[in-house]
């Protein structure tokens, strides 16, 4: 139980500390300390498999992607037109009012999702094996995992035809 | 604290402390063999035949002023050396490099040589492997210099773009293994085929252990992959405004990666502790002798091959490397399902 | 030990703080990074659900939900340095004309 509060607690802080620097690369650094979190939740909820992935994609792969093109667009900070002193959080007028419909979000979403499902503890059940998943990954779901694949190779199109410099002509 | 708790805890520092010797005899190693194959001396004064002569670099480095450029962010400056050290550390916590002992009857039971042992393990080896991209590439950039940040993006590039052929390697051998755990790999390899072919994966997998190699020597930027850290080219690459034990740290993390790209290469293609004429229990000495023929592998290639320039890395990493570790997989693939039936 | 609710609370204040983020911040990198808190948000539910039927298809969906973010994070940041390269500035309130 401490460990769940120990990762909870630690992707709940990070993720508030992500939305709240300034700095971008900061907030990519906390990210992924909340990924790391994230993926020792995923250990105390017998998914191994989801764990090391979350880590090899998330963490290692996709937050690579953002530091590269933060370090390359190098714009540390945004620019507004409000005063640069005055924490992002604190600024009066639509910021408070964003700030005020995530409070609404959760309270919505709590109330939501402890309704109706059974709330209580996990039946006892073995760590799923990676056998199972790949099992089930090649027979029920095989038309999506092949789709995904297209889905891939659409994004690596588009985002190199995006971020392409027009050449001389 | 039972006598299992108390052998696992010596068993950890043990491994800790025998990565920091491995770094220390690996620079003495590469020293002489570069000498030896350049048909000159090498250190010899520092010690009989030189071997001291790790001991006078570390505390060399120990001496040295600790700098940090004025305009470097502070607080990237410093942790970049400490995520390359601790990962690669890390990775090698999953590392089997024995068979189950229990220390000449002293344990209840027999323990796992191998820090940790988890049934995704190969997998864990390449999710660190992966972390350790974010050492350089903040080192590249928190110095804030140009030499710097070129030599970080472009290391930071050639690790991700071969992370790709090294994964698809580790797959083919997983397809022949039919397990994630380096551990249960290892132990499918026992034995001999007509009493003398041990039953290594390598006479399985020829072309994946050499697809593996050299994604892995790219992965730990070495000779002839290490252009970001050419010092003709690039001064030094990520780590020019780095001196003393952060300098230290990251020449660490170099050779502990390399000596975990080799551990694990015994592991999965070279058949692990297992070899003839010992006993299962002394099974660490063959590991250690393969470990050793791999690092000694590595260092020849440095000193006898020129480097890739960086294009031609990224090309080859690209065009050659990754459609031949595709292909293997697929040759793997089917050769498993015509031999299964 | 942590029960069904207890993951699905954390869930819940992951994805508000991911929400938030998107709301409140005015720098198009900082609004990916909290879509991302909120994809994870909703893989942390799924594999919790998934755990509590006993099946693996929640880890499966997980599989599917992290191929997507991968996908939308690439094009996503290929658009930021196409609209960077034209203004110069990553506040989404910067880009206010119709035209190019």
């Amino acid at each position: 139980m401490t460990l769940f509060y120990i990762f909870a607690a630690v992707a709940i802080l990070a993720s508030l500390l992500v939305i709240g620097q300034r700095n971008p690369i900061y907030s990519v650094l906390l990210l992924i300390a909340s990924f790391g979190a994230l993926s020792g939740l995923y250990v105390l909820l017998d998914a191994p498999f989801v764990a090391v992935i979350q880590i090899v994609v998330y963490a290692g792969a996709i937050m690579v992607l953002f530091l590269f093109v933060v370090m390359l667009l190098n714009a540390p900070h945004e620019d507004t037109e409000y005063d640069e002193r005055v924490h992002p959080l604190l600024r009066p007028g639509p910021m408070r009012f964003g700030a005020a419909l995530a409070v609404g979000l959760l309270v919505e979403l709590v109330w939501a999702l402890t309704r109706g499902t059974d709330t209580g503890d996990f039946p006892d059940a073995s760590v799923s094996s990676v056998a199972a998943i790949g099992q089930s990954l090649f027979t029920d779901y095989a038309f999506a995992f092949e789709v995904t694949s297209i889905l891939i190779l659409v994004a690596m199109v588009g985002a190199v035809v995006l971020a392409r410099r027009e050449g001389p002509r | 604290m039972t006598p299992l708790l108390v052998a696992q805890i010596v068993l950890t520092l043990f491994v800790f402390f025998m990565l920091l010797n491995s770094a220390a005899v690996m620079v003495y190693v590469e020293r002489k063999v570069a000498a030896l194959l350049q048909q000159r001396l090498g250190p010899y004064l520092v010690g009989p035949k030189g071997l001291l002569q790790p001991l006078a670099d570390v505390i060399k480095l120990m001496f040295k002023e600790e700098l940090r450029p004025k305009a470097a962010d502070a607080f990237l400056f410093a942790l970049a050396p400490i995520i390359a050290a601790t990962c690669a550390f890390a990775a090698f916590a999953v590392v089997p490099f024995g068979a189950d002992t229990t220390l000449f009857g002293w344990l209840p039971s027999a323990m796992h040589l191998q820090v940790a042992e988890v049934n995704v393990a190969v997998l864990v080896v390449f999710a660190i492997a992966s972390m350790s991209v974010y050492g350089i590439v903040l080192a590249g950039w928190s110095s804030n210099s140009k030499y710097s940040l070129l030599g970080g993006l472009r290391a930071s590039a050639q690790m991700i773009s071969y992370e790709l052929s090294y994964g698809l390697a580790l797959a083919s051998v997983l397809l022949i293994g039919n397990s994630l755990s380096l551990r249960e790999l290892v132990n499918g390899q026992a034995g001999t085929w007509l009493g003398v072919i041990p039953r290594w994966y390598l006479f399985l997998q020829p072309v994946g252990f050499v697809i593996y190699l050299t994604a892995g020597i790219a992965e730990t930027n070495r000779a002839p992959f290490d252009f970001p850290e050419a010092e003709q080219e690039l001064v030094a690459g990520y780590h020019t405004e780095y001196s003393s034990m952060s300098f230290a740290m990251f020449f660490l993390a170099e050779y502990i990666n390399m000596v975990t790209v080799s551990a694990v290469a015994t592991d999965l293609f070279l058949g692990g502790w297992h070899g003839p004429f010992l006993p299962e229990s002394l099974g660490w000495i063959w590991f250690l002798l393969k470990v050793s023929a791999i690092l000694f592998f590595y260092v020849w290639m440095r000193w006898t091959l020129p480097r890739y320039r960086y294009d031609q890395l990224m090309a080859f990493g690209w065009k050659v490397l990754l459609p031949l570790a595709v292909v293997n997989l697929l040759v793997t693939a089917a050769g498993v399902l015509y031999f299964a039936t | 030990m942590p029960t069904l609710g207890n993951y699905l609370l954390l869930s819940a204040i992951l994805f508000a703080i991911g929400t938030a983020g998107v709301f409140v911040r005015r720098n198009l990198i900082t609004i990916l990074l909290s879509i991302e808190i909120m994809l994870n948000a909703v893989n942390l539910t799924f594999v919790a659900f998934g755990r509590a039927l006993g099946s693996a298809d929640g880890q499966i969906i997980v599989f599917f939900v992290m191929t997507v973010a991968a996908a939308e994070a690439a094009v996503g940041l290929a658009i930021i340095i196409a609209l960077f390269r034209h203004k110069e500035s990553l506040n989404p309130d910067s880009f206010t004309s119709l035209r190019w």
